[in-house]
């Protein structure tokens, strides 16, 4: 994936966009805590740059990148610390390179939040389907996805059911929907593809590179 | 044998239906977690781990300290801790036990443990760490079982014992690398990616068990006939020295390489536990307990006056377990989650059902080892090893 941080803010400036966030958690069911940080669940979300990129951060940094909101999100790692750290294999990377997640075989043992050098994975603290009414008057919000049982870890799948029938992430189509055109989706190891040409021609860059576990998110600058 | 566990003086009942009741008040909390979900506990998707796991990672270090009186008398043939060595496999049994029933309390559903058995996972760590605590349990029943037994009978035991005894000497350091190996193999959390990160868990691990096993004989001789022996009280005294030296010079070579480097990654978690990162400061009168603990164990233990004196030793002893529990129960795993990833502090604060749980899981490993010493102290009264 790569992400026009450029299109993406100068979307934020005309009002608070959450168009791939709003996406993405009504496509998954993922229930929203409000201001209960403690069982927070999310799998794409705004952080201010100097967070999403804490070692990139220096004192005289332009103020308005500082405070800037970057979306986050699971960075599809090639060689991803959580599939190497779970006891179950109930997170394994894809030969197409999504990092998957089984609902049903995850113990629960939070190994993988502990490795994942990016909090990119949530933690269902209690059962998702007691998640406060107010703040989530018609969850489930997609009827085809399931909800989670308490007691499992989940996390961006790159919409692996949307993918295999053909379509792009809710995110990336919730993007294109309002023709910002922030987030691109495609095959990295196609050199023709429309992402490997981006990456061709803006400069890019990836969340802590430094750490060797390969994110595949990118992040155009 | 395990009928001597029924029989005992009114204060042996008293301690064992007073741990009961602490273990039924967490049986009660673990249902309510069982039903609500780990959201009763203080954790939260920053800090992933809290008290359960730490407290399973310090008493895996109970658990492989037991080993520091197994290994002498079976490698060195130092004969005086024949008498404690049952001692020593019975209190790591207890500790193993509390260390599955920590990590059973932290799943977030346990009714799909089997399977990290169904589905192997030989690149996982979490995989070995079950494989070899479920090991040192078994080696330390059938060892320390079939020693007491052939004691009881007053032969020698036999040589497959013998040899299991000795598998049980590395399996002992395996526990403590491999349960170290689960912190210090993961990028991003900068506390833990050192690489003398299993050296300083043994160093704890060879300084806390023995200390608490030098406590727990100095018990066993106040209320039973049997006595431990005072040269072996010496020369555990002596072995807790040392590895409680190893233990602050290990901690001291990572805030040096942390700070002397100038990383902040390195340094931001050290920062935030013993001064406080971004105004948030609620491990610091912890940590800085845990620093007075050290020195005063160091100090106690190292003037020979001192250490050989019996008071000031328990006060050596008792200082080692609660300063390295600290350090290890309560720091090194929750300052591992702070800062998170995007480099904010979020903190972390137990609950009461929480430390119930944990307290009830405590009283679980007493109350084990509490039948388990009885039945070893009966059977060391009746073939008369009372005296020195």
């Amino acid at each position: 994936m790569v992400i026009d941080m450029s299109k993406c803010l100068e979307q934020q400036e005309k009002g608070k966009c959450k168009q791939c966030m709003d996406a993405c958690h009504r496509e998954h069911n993922v229930p929203n805590f409000g201001e209960n940080i403690k069982e927070e669940m999310k799998w794409i979300w705004q952080e201010s740059y100097e967070h999403v990129f804490p070692s990139q951060h220096n004192e005289f940094i332009a103020e308005e990148v500082k405070e800037k909101p970057f979306i986050a999100l699971c960075n599809h790692c090639e060689n991803p610390p959580c599939c190497r750290v779970c006891p179950t294999q109930s997170t394994w990377r894809r030969e197409d390179g999504v990092v998957m997640m089984d609902l049903h075989r995850c113990i629960g043992c939070r190994f993988c939040m502990a490795a994942c050098p990016f909090g990119s994975r949530s933690f269902n603290w209690g059962d998702p389907r007691k998640a406060p009414k107010e703040l989530n008057p018609d969850f489930p919000t997609n009827m085809n996805y399931p909800t989670r049982s308490k007691g499992v870890v989940e996390k961006c799948n790159f919409c692996d059911e949307r993918l295999g029938v053909g379509k792009i992430p809710a995110c990336v189509e919730a993007c294109q929907n309002i023709k910002v055109h922030a987030l691109h989706f495609g095959d990295l190891n196609d050199p023709g593809s429309e992402i490997r040409k981006l990456l061709q021609s803006r400069y890019s860059v990836r969340r802590k590179a430094e750490l060797g576990t390969e994110p595949k998110v990118y992040y155009l600058i | 044998m395990l009928e001597r566990a029924l029989k005992g003086s009114p204060g042996y009942w008293k301690l064992l239906i007073s741990l009961l009741v602490v273990m039924s008040a967490g049986v009660i909390c673990y249902l309510m977690q069982f039903s609500e979900g780990l959201k009763i506990t203080g954790m939260s998707r920053d800090i992933s781990w809290g008290l359960y796991i730490a407290q399973f990672t310090y008493l895996v270090g109970i658990a492989a300290g037991g080993v520091m009186v197994v290994l002498p008398y079976y490698i060195h043939d130092y004969k005086a801790f024949g008498r404690i060595t049952i001692l020593g496999e019975f209190l790591a049994i207890a500790a193993v036990i509390m260390c599955l029933l920590f990590i059973f309390v932290d799943i977030g559903n346990p009714v799909r443990m089997l399977n990290v058995i169904l589905y192997p996972s030989p690149r996982s760590i979490l995989f070995w760490d079950m494989i070899v605590l479920n090991g040192y349990l078994f080696l330390n029943i059938i060892v320390g079982w079939n020693v007491l037994a052939a004691e009881r009978k007053g032969v020698q035991y036999k040589k497959w014992v013998k040899f299991l005894a000795y598998v049980s000497i590395p399996w002992a350091f395996s526990i403590h690398t491999v349960t170290a190996f689960l912190y210090a193999g993961i990028p991003g959390r900068h506390l833990w990616i050192t690489a003398i990160m299993a050296a300083r868990f043994l160093a704890s691990a060879f300084a806390a068990g023995p200390a608490l096993l030098l406590l727990l004989c100095l018990l066993v001789r106040k209320i039973s006939n049997f006595d431990p022996g005072k040269e072996q009280l010496k020369t555990l005294a002596g072995i807790i020295t040392y590895a409680m030296i190893l233990n602050c010079f290990f901690l001291l070579l990572e805030i040096f390489t942390a700070f002397y480097s100038g990383i902040p990654e390195h340094q931001s978690s050290l920062v935030y536990l013993y001064a406080g990162l971004d105004g948030h400061a609620r491990l610091v009168p912890w940590m800085w307990t845990s620093v007075f603990f050290c020195i005063a164990a160091l100090v106690l233990l190292i003037i020979p006056a001192l250490r050989r004196n019996e008071t000031t030793l328990v006060l050596g002893c008792v200082s080692v377990f609660i300063g390295t529990w600290i350090d290890k129960g309560v720091g090194l795993v929750i300052g591992g989650f702070i800062p998170n990833p995007f480099h904010k502090v979020i903190e972390y604060m137990p609950t009461v059902p929480e430390i119930i749980i944990c307290l009830a899981i405590w009283a679980t490993g007493f109350f084990v080892l509490t039948i388990l010493f009885k039945i070893a102290i009966s059977i060391k009264e009746e073939v008369g090893v009372t005296s020195h």
